[in-house]
C-alpha cells in the first residue's frame, strides 16, 4: 500500500477561529503545516469602485466600514487626503477630537484583539472582560455621532459636530430596575469628557486585570512564545507595519516619525518587541493600550480648556448652520449644493498614511477636478500581513495557525475592501 | 543625515532615465518608462542615500475617462508607494503600461510584499506582471470574468446570481438593474485654485 504523506486541509471560511471569512488551504504533513494558501475576497464589496461614483463626503461611510473593529480611525487618512488636496486646515480643536477618537479606536481595536485572541487560544474570560470595556467606548461613539459603530464623524474640514455637553443616560424600562439604572448612570452625570475621564481613571486597572490573566499564564505562553517569529529584516521586506513591525523590534510609528494632526504635541511612548513572536506582539499591543489611555487623558485636558470651532468656516466644504439656512438664501444654496453635488477638488494626486491600530493605513486619491475621486485606493495593513501567512505558519502545528490568525489581528473588512 | 534634498538625489541617480520627476504637495512622484522599471527599483532599494526598503503599496490606475476623456497618453499606470525607514522618506513611482494586454515587470524579487499587490492589480485591472511566481485572481469570485476596476466595467457588473428553484441550484444570469449615477459627475473649475501650481498632469 502506498504511503500517503502530505494531504490538503481546508480551513474556513466558516470557522470560528477564521475571524470572519478567511479560507486557508493548508498542505499538511501529519500535524505540521507545509504550505498555506489563503483565499481571500469572500467579503469583497468593491469599495474602491463604488467610491469613484460618490461625491467626496459620501465616501466617508465606506471608509468607516473598512476595518469594522476600529471604525472611526479609518476615516482619518481619507479626510486628511481630501483636506490636503483642497488645501484646507481643520481647526485645532477638531484635530484634538480626531486624535482622541483615533486613540479610542485603538483601544477598541486592541481590546477586540485581546478578547478574540484569548478566545481562540482558550482564555474565554478575556472576551467577557474586554467587551465590558468596549461597551463604554461604544457609548462615546454613540454620544458624539448617534451611531455605536459606523460613525461617519470626521469630515474634510473638521468633525461633524462638537462633543456633547450631556452624556446620554440609560432610561428605565420594564426589564431593568431603578437600582440597575442608577448604577449604570452613576458616571454619566456630566459631559462626554467627564465620562471619558472616568473611563481613563479605571482603565489602567482593567489592563492590569487582563495581564494577570495572560502575561504570566503558562498555557498562554506555550501557545504564543516562539510562534511565528519574524526578524526585523523580514518584517520590512514583507511590508509589515504597526504592531507587527514593532513586535519585531523596529521602532517605527507614524505618529512619531511622520506626525499628523496634533500627535507632535502629545507625550507618549512607542513600545517595541524583542523576539518578534506572537507573545511580543501581544505585549506591544497591551502596552499600546496604556499609551493610548495616556494620550486620551492629555486630549481631554486640552479639550476642556480650549472651546472653539470644530469645522472650517468655508461654505464650499462645510454646511451652514440651520439658523442661517432659514434666513439666508445663499446659505440655503450652499447647503443644497453641498449635500447634492458636493464640492469639486482641484486636480492632483495625494497619498496620506496614518498609524491605524493595525498598522499603516493609507489613502491614495487621484482627482481630475470633479466632485468625485477619479481613483480612490486604500492601503490597509491587514492585506500585507495576511500575504505573509504562508511564511508565518510554515513548519508550525495546525493549532498554531490559530495563534497566527489571532496575532495578525485580521479583519476582513479591510483586507477584502 | 542627508545634505541633499530628495529631489536632488533622485535627479542625480535617475537623470535621463525618468520621464518626469515632480514634487506635488511635498510628495515626490517619479515617472519611469516601463522598460527601465526594474533598474530604477533596484537602485531605489539599494543605493545608500535612497534605501527605499519597504514597498508600502502598489496599485493600478485606469486613465480611460480622466478629465471627461481629455487624457493623452497610456491608459494604464501602476503606482508604487515606497518608504525608506532609514531616511524617513517616501517616494511614489509611476509606470505607464503599454500593450494589450498591458505587461510590466514584476518587482517581487525586490520587495516580497508586492506579491499579493500584483495579484490584486492583475485581478482588478488585467495588467500582467512578467516574472510573478503565482499570478492568480485574488479578490474576485472563483470563475469571475472581467476586470472590475477598469473604467469600462459597469458598477452593477455583467452577471447576477440567483437561486433557480426548478433546477435546484444557483444560476448566473445577465443583470436586471439599470446602472444609475447620483449625483452626476461634474468638473468645476474653482477660481480659488486657478493659477496655483497643483501639479496634476504629467
Amino acid at each position: 500500500m502506498a504511503e500517503i504523506r502530505n494531504y490538503t486541509l481546508n480551513f474556513g471560511p466558516q470557522h470560528p477561529a477564521a475571524h470572519g471569512v478567511l479560507r486557508l488551504i493548508l498542505e499538511m504533513d501529519g500535524e505540521v503545516v507545509q504550505r498555506a494558501d489563503p483565499h481571500i475576497g469572500l467579503l469583497h464589496r468593491g469599495t474602491e469602485k463604488l467610491a469613484e461614483r460618490r461625491a467626496f463626503n459620501q465616501n466617508i461611510g465606506y471608509l468607516t466600514r473598512m476595518d469594522y473593529v476600529s471604525m472611526v480611525a479609518n476615516e482619518h487618512p481619507y479626510v486628511l487626503a481630501v483636506e490636503r488636496l483642497l488645501g484646507i486646515e481643520p481647526p485645532l480643536r477638531a484635530q484634538y477630537i480626531r486624535v482622541m477618537f483615533d486613540e479610542i479606536s485603538r483601544i477598541l481595536n486592541h481590546l477586540f484583539f485581546l478578547g478574540t485572541h484569548g478566545l481562540d487560544l482558550g482564555a474565554m474570560t478575556m472576551f467577557l472582560y474586554t467587551f465590558r470595556e468596549r461597551e463604554d467606548l461604544f457609548d462615546c461613539y454613540e454620544a458624539v455621532s448617534g451611531a455605536r459603530m459606523h460613525t461617519h464623524y470626521y469630515r474634510p474640514g473638521g468633525v461633524y459636530r462638537d462633543l456633547p455637553d450631556q452624556m446620554p443616560q440609560h432610561q428605565l424600562s420594564p426589564w431593568t430596575s431603578q437600582k440597575d439604572i442608577d448604577r449604570l448612570n452613576a458616571n454619566r452625570g456630566g459631559s462626554l469628557l467627564d465620562f471619558l475621564w472616568d473611563f481613563t481613571e479605571r482603565f489602567p486597572a482593567c489592563v492590569d486585570e487582563y495581564e494577570t490573566l495572560l502575561t504570566e499564564n503558562r498555557i498562554w505562553k506555550q501557545r504564543t512564545v516562539g510562534i511565528a517569529v519574524v526578524s526585523p529584516e523580514r518584517a520590512v521586506q514583507l511590508g509589515f507595519t504597526g504592531a507587527m513591525l514593532r513586535g519585531s523590534g523596529v521602532e517605527w510609528d507614524l505618529r512619531k516619525k511622520q506626525p499628523y494632526a496634533v500627535y507632535d504635541r502629545l507625550d507618549f511612548d512607542i513600545p517595541v518587541g524583542i523576539n518578534g513572536d506572537c507573545y511580543d506582539r501581544y505585549l506591544v499591543r497591551v502596552e499600546e493600550l496604556r499609551q493610548s489611555n495616556r494620550i486620551i487623558r492629555q486630549c481631554i485636558d486640552w479639550l476642556r480648556r480650549n472651546p472653539g470651532p470644530v469645522m472650517v468656516d468655508d461654505r464650499k466644504v462645510a454646511p451652514p448652520t440651520r439658523e442661517a439656512m432659514k434666513q439666508d438664501m445663499e446659505s440655503l444654496i450652499h447647503h443644497f449644493k453641498l449635500f447634492s453635488e458636493g464640492y469639486s477638488v482641484p486636480e492632483g494626486e495625494i497619498y496620506v498614511a496614518v498609524e491605524h491600530p493595525k498598522g499603516e493605513m493609507g489613502v491614495y486619491l487621484i482627482s481630475d477636478g470633479a466632485n468625485k475621486p477619479y481613483r480612490f485606493r486604500t492601503r490597509t495593513a491587514g492585506f500585507a500581513h495576511l500575504a505573509a501567512m504562508n511564511e508565518l505558519v510554515r513548519g508550525h502545528m495546525l493549532s498554531d495557525v490559530v495563534s497566527v490568525v489571532g496575532t495578525i489581528d485580521i479583519v476582513f473588512g479591510e483586507i477584502d475592501r | 543625515m542627508n545634505r541633499l534634498g530628495l529631489a536632488e538625489r533622485l535627479r542625480n541617480h535617475f537623470e535621463g532615465v525618468y520621464t518626469a520627476c515632480v514634487q506635488d504637495r511635498e510628495q515626490f512622484i517619479l515617472t519611469v518608462p516601463s522598460e527601465r522599471l526594474l533598474e530604477v527599483a533596484q537602485q531605489l532599494r539599494d543605493e545608500p542615500d535612497l534605501r527605499f526598503d519597504m514597498l508600502v503599496d502598489l496599485c493600478g490606475v485606469d486613465y480611460l475617462t480622466y478629465g471627461e476623456g481629455s487624457w493623452q497618453g497610456e491608459r494604464f499606470a501602476v503606482v508604487y508607494q515606497l518608504l525608506s525607514l532609514a531616511h524617513n522618506e517616501r517616494v511614489r513611482v509611476k509606470v505607464f503600461v503599454e500593450g494589450d494586454p498591458p505587461i510590466v515587470d514584476s518587482v517581487v524579487d525586490l520587495w516580497e510584499s508586492s506579491n499579493w499587490y500584483e495579484r490584486e492589480v492583475f485581478d482588478l485591472y488585467g495588467i500582467l506582471f512578467e516574472g510573478h511566481p503565482d499570478l492568480r485572481r485574488i479578490l474576485t469570485d472563483y470563475g469571475f470574468v472581467g476586470h472590475p476596476l477598469r473604467k469600462d466595467f459597469p458598477v452593477s457588473g455583467h452577471v447576477e446570481m440567483r437561486y433557480d428553484a426548478q433546477r435546484g441550484r444557483v444560476v448566473y444570469q445577465p443583470v436586471s438593474i439599470e446602472p444609475r449615477e447620483h449625483p452626476p459627475r461634474v468638473i468645476r473649475r474653482d477660481n480659488r485654485y486657478e493659477g496655483k501650481d497643483l501639479g496634476g498632469r504629467r
